[in-house]
């Protein structure tokens, strides 16, 4: 089957072959995968996608891969937890979690675009891929590249600490610190991509990588019971993720996979330190104003996002809305969800928490309506986060009359 | 010859003021705007820029000198 159409200018419509470009020629507007829906419609059912895998390849007809897989065999259908513990918290009828904070192999969302950006690289016959990072996105293009056996080039401003970037070399990337401000290294990556011939994945492979995001809607809308909920809390850094889960129920609904009409309202979740999308959203502007990022929340840590425009628009048609969470506002979604449900996210986990919090409590979003709240990075990558905040209860001698004391006097406590 | 593709952000206290002018003529810099929104109070401008490196490079650094935010065309390339 011809699924491709190939790829297509967000901005001016202009069409490209399928090849690793980024940027419309003409107006300078970022390409995106442009499918056959008509094909499509004649192959993908529910019946296709439930005989797949229990991976994010059940929807491989979906995705921009148009050979075998090539990395990433187990990567996706994390769970979707119905979180009741955390619903009775906040006072609703109906939340879940989608939990990317188990993703495999790097225990983040990025593992979904990346392993689709590594396949599509081994298609177009590349032998090394490379990405700019400080964080879950280097940690992922270095394991994919490792188990693709694919050279991989990872650049880092060189005054990251070097706890951030164990959890890359491990896996045995090249890493080069480039030392100078954000600007200078983020240009100077900008320009790498231009000249090398390499799959720099949120670059020249960016129109393929974002796709990957899709996966995580499409879960939510299959583990759901072929059914949208009613709100969907969505992290946002660069702006895609929001814009590509809202493509991925479009598209279900195109195919005809879903039941019942499609009212899903997407809500963007930002820091206060950084978060110029959900700015756009609260002053109802298409404008985006850059900012320099000034949070705990690094993971979401992007200024100037590319996709913030198109974020922006997601939330309007969608009829959602936004929310920033101030660093302490952050920390404390952190403990709520790890305190009701057992979950450890990282920063941007506690950000959705406590924007669904403060959407709740301002009633834009009913009390009575089912809420996706997106966790997409481990807790455990960042613990330094929550450093200030916890400490042991109980700190007694090594005898039992310590113990029942100790005991007695937090029962007391609590009493 | 370099070429160089680039996102300028403008903020309030720039609009009037004639940027690419002086791009052109302080810098001998050939600009080509591909896609811009301008607007009373703010703006941004996607540009294609051919000129001799050293002279980009000087460019470029005026432009972040008057306040001007100057991205790759795809803005933030660094993620976390």
């Amino acid at each position: 089957m011809e699924k491709l159409n190939g790829l297509r200018c967000r901005e001016c419509g202009r069409r490209y072959p399928a090849t690793p470009v980024h940027v419309c020629e003409f107006c300078f507007g970022p390409l995106e995968v442009d499918y056959r829906y008509d094909a499509l419609k004649r192959v993908v059912t529910r019946e296709s996608i439930t005989a797949g895998p229990p991976s994010m390849w059940r929807y491989k007809d979906l995705l921009p891969i148009e050979g075998d897989v090539a990395v990433g065999h187990h990567v996706g259908f994390t769970p979707l937890i119905r979180a009741r513990n955390l619903a009775d918290e906040l006072g609703c009828r109906e939340v879940w979690i989608k939990n990317d904070s188990v993703c495999h192999p790097s225990w983040s969302f990025k593992d979904r675009v990346v392993s689709v950006a590594v396949t599509k690289a081994k298609e177009f016959g590349f032998d090394t891929v490379a990405c700019a990072s400080t964080g879950n996105l280097a940690n992922s293009v270095a394991a994919h590249a490792a188990e693709g056996r694919l050279r991989s080039y990872i650049f880092i401003p060189a005054d990251l600490e070097q706890g951030k970037v164990l959890a890359t070399l491990v896996y045995n990337p090249t890493l080069v610190a480039v030392h100078g401000t954000y600007d200078e290294v983020n240009r100077l990556c900008s320009e790498i991509a231009d000249k090398y011939r390499w799959a720099f994945v949120n670059v020249n492979f960016r129109p393929y990588y974002s796709e990957g995001s899709k996966s995580y809607g499409f879960e939510i809308v299959e583990q759901l019971g072929w059914r949208t909920p009613g709100h969907i809390i969505v992290p946002c850094a660069g702006g895609s993720l929001i814009a590509k889960i809202w493509k991925a129920i479009k598209e279900f609904e195109q195919l005809g996979l879903i039941d019942g009409p499609v009212t899903t309202k997407m809500h963007a979740a930002q820091a206060l330190g950084c978060g110029p999308i959900v700015t756009m959203v609260k002053n109802d502007t298409d404008v985006l104003v850059p900012v320099r990022p000034n949070t705990i929340a690094k993971s979401l840590a992007i200024g100037n996002p590319a996709d913030g425009y198109y974020a922006y628009r997601t939330t309007k048609e969608s009829g959602g809305f936004g929310e920033h969470a101030t660093d302490e506002e952050i920390v404390e979604g952190m403990l709520l969800l790890a305190r009701t449900e057992g979950i450890f996210t990282e920063t941007a986990g506690g950000v959705t928490v406590a924007a669904a919090k403060k959407l709740i409590e301002s009633g834009v979003i009913p009390r009575d309506e089912s809420i996706v709240i997106c966790v997409t990075g481990n807790g455990l990558k960042t613990p330094d986060a929550l450093y200030d905040r916890l400490e042991a209860h109980v700190k007694i001698k090594p005898s039992l009359s310590a113990f029942d004391k100790a005991l007695a006097e937090l029962k007391a406590q609590t009493a | 010859m370099t070429r160089m593709r680039l996102r300028l952000t403008f903020p309030p206290h720039l609009i009037q003021e004639p940027i690419v002018y002086r791009l052109v003529k302080d810098f001998d810099i050939v600009i080509n705007i591909r896609r811009a929104d301008v607007k009373a109070d703010y703006g941004w401008m996607a540009l294609e820029l051919d000129g001799e490196e050293a002279q980009l490079e000087r460019g470029v650094k005026w432009l972040k000198e008057k306040g001007v935010q100057v991205d790759p065309i795809e803005r933030d390339v660094i993620s976390p």
